[in-house]
């Protein structure tokens, strides 16, 4: 009974705080709506037994997305409120594609059987979830590792860039200037 | 808290992140709703763990969440780029150089 309040009150969180988060007409208001969904989120995961995966989500989502989010509204916008409105006329046809597409999954979701049991499998540890990522799954691990490796260097590179427009002399003044220390070495 | 209970939950996060993402122009907005998205597909990926056993569920949920920062990251460095390349105003239907 406390399990399904529970749920209800943090499913009840996180849908009034999503949509906070596509309605709201200030932008780190949103950003600051999304946090709440995340915490909520990993709530959720708590509460499924996953506490690796709240615990993640707490350090990964809210600590480290929310944080680069708020940078990235500051730093491309002037700090007095700028607004982000709803195209009005696009807004309801996104309306009509969203709930059709909840009516649908909700529709397929009723009418399979089997998902209403109550499943008790034995729950899943910490340390189960280290063994079988450095052992089952330690191929896709380092393939991660070399992903965001190669994010972090391309979002360096692309944010760096001083002027985008193709403005040649400005290419030539800047071209000595990057190969000058492979000369160096 | 069944699985239905929770895909249900997630489809709802799901398309509320459709809706902002057809309904709104800012990038730094649609990022938001990619994210909610993201988020959707992750409980599910927990939810059908718990249901079926294993750690496979958390492990794809691990995955996803470490993608999802990735592309935040570079999202975010396209936005600044986006944002100075279009003397400081930022929407994506007026960045239209690069139609083919």
């Amino acid at each position: 009974m406390t399990e399904t309040l529970g749920f209800g009150v943090v499913a009840a969180c996180m849908a009034i705080s999503a949509l906070f988060v596509v309605l709201s007409r200030r932008l780190v208001r949103a950003v600051l709506w999304l946090a709440v969904t995340l915490v909520a989120t990993a709530a959720l995961y708590a509460m499924q037994g996953a506490s690796f995966l709240a615990g993640v989500q707490v350090l990964v989502y809210v600590g480290g997305v929310v944080t680069l989010m708020i940078f990235g509204v500051m730093v491309t916008r002037r700090h007095d409120g700028i607004t982000v409105t709803l195209d009005s006329t696009r807004s309801g046809r996104a309306a009509v594609v969203a709930l059709a597409l909840f009516g649908i999954v909700a529709f397929a979701v009723r009418t399979t059987p089997g998902l209403d049991a109550p499943a008790n499998p034995p729950a899943v540890t910490t340390a189960d979830l280290g063994r079988a990522l450095l052992g089952e799954h330690v191929f896709a691990f380092e393939v991660m590792s070399f992903l965001l490796l190669a994010a972090m260097v391309g979002s360096v590179v692309i944010a760096r860039r001083k002027d985008p427009s193709p403005e040649p002399s400005r290419k030539g003044a800047a071209a000595p200037e990057a190969a000058s220390p492979e000369e160096a070495e | 808290m069944t699985l239905s209970t929770c895909i249900l939950l997630a489809t709802a996060l799901f398309c509320i992140g459709i809706f902002g993402l057809l309904s709104r122009r800012q990038p730094i907005a649609i990022l938001l709703s990619v994210e909610l998205m993201a988020n959707a597909a992750n409980i599910v990926f927990v939810a059908f763990g718990r249901y079926r056993g294993g750690t496979t569920g958390q492990i794809f949920a691990t995955f996803s969440i470490a993608l999802t920062v990735a592309e935040v990251a570079v999202g975010l460095a396209l936005v600044i780029l986006l944002y100075r390349s279009h003397h400081r105003e930022a929407r994506l239907d007026r960045a239209t150089e690069m139609h083919g």
